[in-house]
């Protein structure tokens, strides 16, 4: 039985945040979930996808985050608990639905789950999801602690299903990848089976619909500031005149340095967990005794400007702070000696802070970049691209492990902003230079974002190359399925989805699929596919090797070694491939055999043939 | 208790996250509140993993460069890539055994010279600990054994409040059955290790 099914009230389980956030949604009966994966939001739909296979939880992995939301609103409609989870850029692809979905409200429940990630551990953005509250007037509640993310999960139910809105559960990635022990609630009963009642003028958004409904929104909007005013999870703690308000991780930090600096009495803390609508009332009370205010949030200045606004209205004049020189920033991730710190100089607190030993006369030590994995398909695949077009062409690229061809030597990737913006801006940049353009894409990447920009760029006949990199799962997130994706090993019914098809469907008239191992035949469909004018797509189809080893029926391919006797040390295998499976000793390349996977693509570019199969004798040995 | 920070540093799959969930286990069994985050950016693609583990009253999750009581190391040029968490009170327990970055291993970098590093570190540290996880782990049955080798160290050096048995509890109830035995001679040897271990 999977451990967050433990129906024992009361018992103390160490969990990671995430996994505290899906036992949350068990807690609150979510019977219906759906997911696009993100770090730092991944680990939660995982949770649910193996529920789902020993439960009548639904789960699915959907295309992108807007199907994932609207799969569950769709749920949620007919009165189901539901719930989506996303990374803090998936609330974009999913805001059009989200905007509208305001608009209808929901029956049952529905969480979105949005995880932003400041400092940008694992994203193209540090931006800070809780404008969205702004945007769309859902309530968004923000946990402070692991425990707080299951317990806060249960009551985003709660309001969800009161309000009849979605309710975003808003993390960062210092919750969602901190662990601590959670004390379990009751398992909540699952409704699977829901009802759908037809009321076309209160869902069909039709202007005259909606004319009606944004004035519904309102007053639910309303509605949710009583409550957030009332609610325990904005409290305030002590009774100094000096004031700080804080949010999620940063309210852990707060507390900790009052302790440390031991003022806890020259205080008030406003913890905001219920952060939109902003509590309005509860901030008026706060600052009424308050002679200085902090604002410590991670991001944007989004308590500190509600609270500037409070205070207007009450016509109360004292100091806010915030974001400024000497304060905190909007850059990165907090930490606690940096909130430690601004605290002391705001107030003026004498503070000795910790004093780093020294490291300047330490050595450099380099940087251990993430690499592409040895026998990845994806650097087969760039060293026969660069092979034709060199640094000719102009090389837009897409979001995964396949984003890593950036790094030397392979150099492939020139724009990077978003999921399937490889494809949508390719056309931009052809037009525009009359340049060769070869745009990549990941297959579940492809799923994700980009059948509508090849639609488009077929229909308005540009002219660059798609390259596929089909390696037949979502490999940079941990292995999810995506439509391409077969999954009878599990004993799952789905219906693949074949790219090939796909492309040829949506009219791009020259499409060849490789395997990206044959090194060969690979540089000579690129050839063939850049004499053609038009929109042309190449599929480069082999399997990512840490999934392969997941699979059924895996056997490691013998590995390869460089024969000394025959290396001339041209070291095109390094300077062309740079696999991580190689290393250089006393000037020779070598191998190392534990980490080859056996792809041959070295072997295959080796002018002097002298990567050859470690033989069964030595394998032996 | 007073807060303690353990800043755990490691390559990706040198194992140092259920090491520090064994430790979060055992600590939790002892009574001890604590909290812990982890950062694993691509770590199966050869990037560095870091665990933070803190111990005691206290709500964060996170150490600042000069906080950590405790650096424990799985890789010596790890241990010195993180040298600013620590101050003129940390210990530092490091393994000696080389994981040298990719870019070494192809000769465009310089591995920095270790042993010079270490001592120059020890000369600002209340106490450093050196050994040599991965033999240890060898000797235990398992190279992949260096992550119980290393809280091994950790738990030996006492310098936490948790008696070995109940890290031994944890390691029986917390690792994979079928490396258990492996996983606590490996502990045991970590133990020792750091208990006859010349400190620098």
């Amino acid at each position: 039985m999977h451990i967050l099914l433990r129906d024992n009230p009361g018992e103390q389980m160490l969990l990671l945040g995430n996994e505290a956030i899906a036992r949350g949604a068990l807690e609150a009966g979510v019977a219906f979930a759906a997911a696009y994966p993100g770090t730092p939001s991944s680990e939660i739909a995982l949770q649910f996808f193996q529920i789902s296979r020993e439960t009548d939880l639904y789960f699915e992995y959907s295309a992108n985050e807007k199907v994932s939301l609207e799969m569950a609103a769709g749920a949620a409609m007919c009165g189901l608990k539901a719930m989506a989870t996303m990374k803090h850029v998936g609330v974009n692809v999913a805001a059009d639905a989200l905007m509208t979905l305001a608009y209808t409200g929901i029956k049952g429940a529905l969480v979105v789950v949005a995880a932003d990630d400041p400092f940008m551990f694992s994203s193209q953005n540090e931006q800070d999801t809780r404008w969205y509250g702004k945007l769309s007037g859902l309530p968004i509640l923000e946990p402070s602690t692991v425990d707080e993310a299951r317990e806060m999960t249960v009551k985003a139910f709660e309001l969800s299903e009161m309000l009849e809105l979605p309710v975003i559960l808003r993390t960062t990635t210092r919750i969602n990848h901190a662990s601590g022990m959670v004390t379990l609630g009751p398992l909540g009963k699952r409704t699977i089976q829901g009802h759908f009642e037809k009321k076309p003028m209160d869902y069909v958004c039709i202007p005259a619909v909606s004319r009606r409904l944004h004035p519904r929104l309102l007053y639910k909007i309303n509605r949710s500031a009583a409550l957030s005013d009332q609610s325990s999870l904005n409290r305030i703690e002590g009774s100094g005149k000096w004031g700080i308000v804080c949010n999620g991780v940063s309210y852990g930090y707060v507390s900790d340095a009052l302790n440390e600096l031991d003022m806890t009495d020259r205080f008030r803390v406003l913890r905001v967990g219920f952060s939109h609508p902003f509590p309005e009332n509860r901030v008026r009370q706060f600052l009424d005794g308050c002679d200085t205010v902090l604002v410590a949030e991670e991001g944007e200045p989004y308590m500190e400007e509600a609270v500037r606004n409070c205070a207007q209205r009450c016509g109360m004049m004292l100091p806010i702070h915030g974001k400024g020189d000497a304060l905190f920033s909007k850059l990165y991730e907090f930490d606690p000696l940096m909130v430690k710190t601004v605290i002391a100089s705001c107030f003026d607190i004498h503070f000795s802070p910790p004093v780093p030993i020294p490291v300047d006369t330490l050595p450099q030590v380099p940087a251990r970049p993430p690499n592409l994995c040895p026998g990845c398909p994806h650097r087969a695949t760039y060293v026969a691209i660069r092979e034709v077009f060199g640094d000719e062409a102009i090389y837009p690229t897409d979001i995964g492990c396949y984003t890593l061809g950036l790094l030397p030597p392979l150099h492939m990737g020139d724009f990077l902003i978003a999921m399937g913006a490889g494809i949508g801006s390719a056309g931009g940049f052809s037009r525009a230079t009359g340049r060769k353009v070869v745009a990549f894409i990941g297959d579940s990447t492809f799923f994700h974002s980009g059948l509508s920009p090849l639609a488009s760029a077929v229909y308005n006949n540009h002219d660059f190359m798609v390259v596929v990199l089909d390696n037949g799962t979502t490999g940079m997130t941990g292995h999810q399925p995506h439509p391409g994706v077969d999954l009878t090993h599990l004993n799952m019914d789905r219906t693949p989805v074949s790219i090939e098809s796909a492309v040829k469907g949506l009219g791009v008239k020259k499409v060849i699929t490789v395997n990206p191992f044959k090194y060969r035949k690979t540089v000579e469909a690129v050839r063939e596919l850049s004499r053609f004018h038009g929109v042309s797509v190449l599929i480069a189809k082999a399997g990512c090797p840490l999934y392969e080893k997941t699979l059924p029926g895996y056997r490691k391919k013998h590995a390869f070694q460089v024969n000394a006797a025959k290396c001339r040390s041209h070291k095109d295998c390094v300077g062309k491939i740079a696999c991580p499976a190689f290393f250089v000793s006393e000037g020779m390349v070598k191998i190392d055999t534990d980490r080859c996977t056996g792809c041959t693509v070295c072997v295959q570019i080796c002018p002097e043939n002298a990567i050859l199969p470690v033989s069964r004798k030595e394998v032996r040995q | 208790m007073k807060t303690t920070r353990i800043m755990i540093v490691a390559v990706g799959g040198q194992g140092n996250i259920l090491a520090a969930r064994v430790l979060g286990e055992a600590a939790a069994a002892s009574g001890i509140p604590f909290r812990m985050s982890e950062f694993h950016g691509m770590a199966q693609r050869g990037g560095v993993v870091e665990s933070m583990v803190l111990l005691g009253e206290g709500k964060g999750y996170c150490i600042a460069d000069g906080e950590a009581d405790v650096l424990l190391g799985f890789e010596p040029s790890e241990t010195i890539r993180a040298a600013k968490k620590c101050s003129s009170s940390s210990v530092i327990i490091t393994s000696t055994s080389q994981l040298p970055p990719f870019t070494v291993a192809m000769g465009q970098d310089r591995y920095p010279d270790v042993q010079q590093a270490l001592k120059s570190m020890a000369g600002h540290v209340s106490n450093l600990i050196t050994l040599d996880a991965t033999s240890l782990a060898l000797q235990a049955g398992s190279a992949q054994a260096a992550n119980m080798v290393m809280l091994g160290a950790l738990a030996g050096s006492m310098i936490l409040p948790i008696e070995l048995k109940t890290f031994r509890n944890m390691i029986r109830t917390k690792t994979k059955p079928q490396f258990t035995e492996v996983n606590l001679i490996a502990f045991d040897l970590g133990t020792f290790a750091v208990n006859f271990s010349s400190t620098q």
